[in-house]
């Protein structure tokens, strides 16, 4: 296996959240099959029931069980990797919870048939919560009899960003519900691998003020709670604007040369016929607000220190091969 | 290839009708939902209308372009509306009004909760560790918790327009399912198992009743510790003199969102992902019997352009870049005057011009195709297109700008 300096050697469990509308998912495949590199197992991990996974890679709705979905980018010498898929649910956590600690077999269906995961869910979402961290933990745990671990590394799709830290927090929600008991004592095992250096959480945003601001506030809100590794920020669908700072400056106040852009144009071999040079100066504008803004909003997403990915926009919608182009420019920038 | 256009949604008419008293705006999160939400409140506001918004979200930014510091659980009214004879520097005829409020789920949730037990009660629920959970949590009680404050403002008649952002769920029919789900909860058979011996009292009822229930106290106790099962039993056991209330209240909101002079409008940007939400979402009103106004399209790419296809486009850039390039290996003055420093510059900047132009038109395509892939599923429903903002909004008249979208064009 080829190895190789990335910003996160040694880290197992990569969590990937975002604002709603930034790409997390798309983020989360690009990562897996990044990951899965150089011959390495990667098992990505769904947890909100969308079936997410399933929609980007182009396969039927995933069980809740471990899938090879993918093979990872590879060359001759070195093949790429396997990418598995696992959706996971709270209700399918606890009955194989019950099986694997209690030897509870039918336990766990007779419990779901009476509605425990709805009150879970409703009155103590911790408690759901812990049943989901709780997999990722087990999966990053989990040995291999040949190989030593089963996964070299987990990417979990996990919840928006306005979420994160209370469900990466199991612990200290579960404990404000079981100061002691079973259930305490998992949460607190599961803590205790989300706390490690073996896992980080990665915010996908756009350069948008309010994807923006909620990053901001995420990594704070991880800061404070403590333990919990803030990892990067992935900017997802840039756009650069190949202009230079002078033009973009005057593009944005609305004074560009018309006259520059219908020289351009006319010795393209386009005639500036109804207003061409007038309506494309008219995008260019547009476009060149958009740019300014964006910046102002790379600068404040620096402020935050931690490292940042950028993702190019993929026009037309994110396909296969644009996954594939995604985890290659993650793994120029070394995100794995 | 395309099909046939949807019917337009006539937003101005919808808010212009004052049979029209709520408009509740869903869609998944990210699509611009809030934004839309006080763009049609500021609009009707301008028609005349007295409106309140009921938001959710708790954006700064949406606050500070109404010229609110912040948003609270109280509406606050917000200064600088204008009727539109106002706006053509006309004279004035009596405008509209506009409030806004952000949700506080935990207040509104208390505030419930005080009003349905005597002061006893309430405190001991109030102090009760699954209540703290169960209140300030995210999931279903912030949608659960935005219905009743509709409701409530719906009952205090203060206002005959409410327009409500619904909560940023991760799947938009959360916010149907939540309210029945916490009924459903409260009314649960896990529950009745879990508080009958509370009310009963001790062994004479375990007893009595079958293994089945053993079984799963034994389960339960063995997941969550005896102390934890204490702590839920006396919860329910607190909340039980409560359920009837909630029921009612749940009803009442779900009758209310069915009544005429309620409308929807689910809101998405012209993606896979929302558009496939927007589709579950008509889907699912449809069953239930709810009232869709239509779609709203937002952040629509807009190509002035439209005239120049994305291959001539590019074609034309290669053909600049080319010249570019033979002019730099020519040292910059290549013969027929192709290297001056002005027409290299022109080059850069049509060739930046050429290439976005391409990549607009693209994504407008790509768009228009995932829209018509909506529009032929769902034929009757009327779509209003938001055009994509170069900007931000910052403030009240880029609120104006989006709610212009929907007037006469």
């Amino acid at each position: 296996m080829a190895t190789r300096d990335t910003d996160w050697d040694g880290v197992r469990l990569h969590v990937v959240t975002g604002k709603g509308g930034t790409g997390k998912t798309t983020v989360a495949g690009a990562l897996a099959l990044a990951l899965a590199a150089d011959g390495r197992q990667v098992l990505l991990m769904e947890v909100e029931g969308r079936q997410g996974i399933a929609q980007l890679f182009d396969v039927p709705p995933l069980p809740y069980a471990e899938r090879r979905i993918a093979v990872g980018p590879g060359t001759d010498a070195h093949p790429g990797g396997d990418v598995f898929a696992l959706v996971a649910d709270p209700e399918s956590a606890l009955i194989e919870y019950l099986q694997m600690f209690y030897g509870l077999r039918h336990a766990g269906s007779a419990l779901a048939r009476l509605g425990v995961m709805d009150f879970a869910t409703t009155i103590a979402p911790g408690l759901r919560d812990v049943l989901l961290t709780g997999k990722a933990a087990e999966a990053v745990r989990r040995k291999d009899g040949s190989r030593g671990r089963a996964y070299d590394a987990i990417v979990m799709d996990a919840p928006p960003t306005g979420r994160i830290g209370r469900f990466l927090n199991v612990s200290a929600e579960v404990s404000d519900l079981a100061r002691v008991g079973p259930i305490r004592g998992h949460a607190d095992t599961v803590q205790q691998v989300i706390r490690s250096p073996q896992t980080v959480v990665h915010f996908v945003t756009l350069l948008e003020e309010m994807p923006v601001q909620e990053t901001l506030d995420g990594i704070a809100e991880l800061r404070a709670l403590g333990g919990i590794r803030p990892g990067a920020v992935i900017v997802n669908m840039t756009r650069p604007l190949a202009l230079p700072q002078r033009q973009l400056q005057a593009a944005a106040r609305g004074k560009l040369d018309q006259a520059e852009l219908a020289t351009g144009l006319k010795s393209a071999g386009l005639e500036d016929s109804q207003g061409l040079a007038g309506a494309l100066a008219a995008e260019l504008t547009e476009q060149a607000k958009t740019t300014l803004g964006q910046e102002e909003q790379q600068q404040r997403l620096d402020t935050a220190g931690q490292p940042c990915y950028r993702l190019p926009w993929v026009s037309g919608g994110i396909d296969l091969a644009g996954l594939y182009r995604l985890a290659a420019a993650l793994r120029e920038q070394k995100a794995a | 290839m395309a099909g046939r256009p949807p019917p337009r949604l006539d937003v101005d008419r919808l808010i212009g009708d004052r049979r029209t008293r709520i408009i509740v705006c869903c869609g998944s999160g990210g699509v611009g939902k809030t934004t839309v939400a006080a763009a049609i409140g500021l609009r009707a506001a301008e028609h005349g209308r007295h409106v309140v918004v009921l938001t959710v979200d708790p954006a700064r930014r949406l606050a500070q372009s109404m010229g609110l510091t912040s948003l609270d659980n109280t509406p606050r009214p917000v200064r600088g509306i204008k009727t539109r004879d106002q706006q053509a520097g006309n004279g004035a005829e009596p405008a509209g009004s506009l409030h806004a409020m952000m949700l506080d789920m935990k207040r509104t949730f208390d505030e419930i909760v005080e009003a349905h037990a005597d002061p006893d009660r309430a405190a001991q629920i109030l102090a009760n560790p699954f209540y703290q959970s169960l209140s300030s949590s995210f999931a279903g009680t912030q949608e659960y918790m935005a219905m009743e404050k509709l409701g409530q403002l719906r009952r205090a008649d203060e206002w005959d327009l409410i327009v409500v952002d619904t909560p940023p769920s991760r799947s938009a029919l959360d916010f149907l399912d939540a309210p029945q789900r916490l009924a459903r909860f409260l009314d649960g058979k896990l529950l009745r198992l879990l508080t009958a011996p509370a009310k009963v009292g001790g062994r004479a009822y375990l007893r009595a009743i079958n293994a089945g229930f053993g079984v799963v106290t034994g389960i339960l106790t063995k997941i969550l510790g005896t102390q934890v099962l204490r702590d839920v039993q006396t919860f329910v056991s607190a909340l039980d003199t409560m359920f009837g209330g909630f029921r009612e209240r749940a009803d009442y909101t779900y009758q209310l969102l069915r009544a005429p002079g309620t409308a929807f409008l689910v809101v998405a940007a012209p993606e896979e992902d929302a558009l496939r939400e927007a589709s579950y979402f008509v889907e699912r009103l449809d069953t239930e019997r709810m009232p869709l106004a239509g779609l709203i399209l937002n952040r629509v790419q807009q190509v002035p352009a439209a005239h120049l296809s994305a291959a001539r486009s590019l074609a034309a850039a290669e053909v600049l870049q080319a010249a570019t390039s033979g002019s730099t290996r020519s040292g910059g003055t290549a013969a027929g005057g192709a290297g001056t420093d002005d027409q290299a510059a022109a080059r850069r900047l049509t060739i930046a011009a050429l290439q976005l132009h391409a990549d607009r038109m693209t994504q407008a395509a790509a768009e228009r195709r995932i829209a018509g892939g909506f529009t032929a599923a769902h034929p009757l429903v009327p779509v209003a297109e938001v055009p994509a903002q170069a900007e931000d909004v910052h403030d009240i008249e880029g609120l104006r700008r989006i709610g212009e979208s929907f007037g006469p064009r």
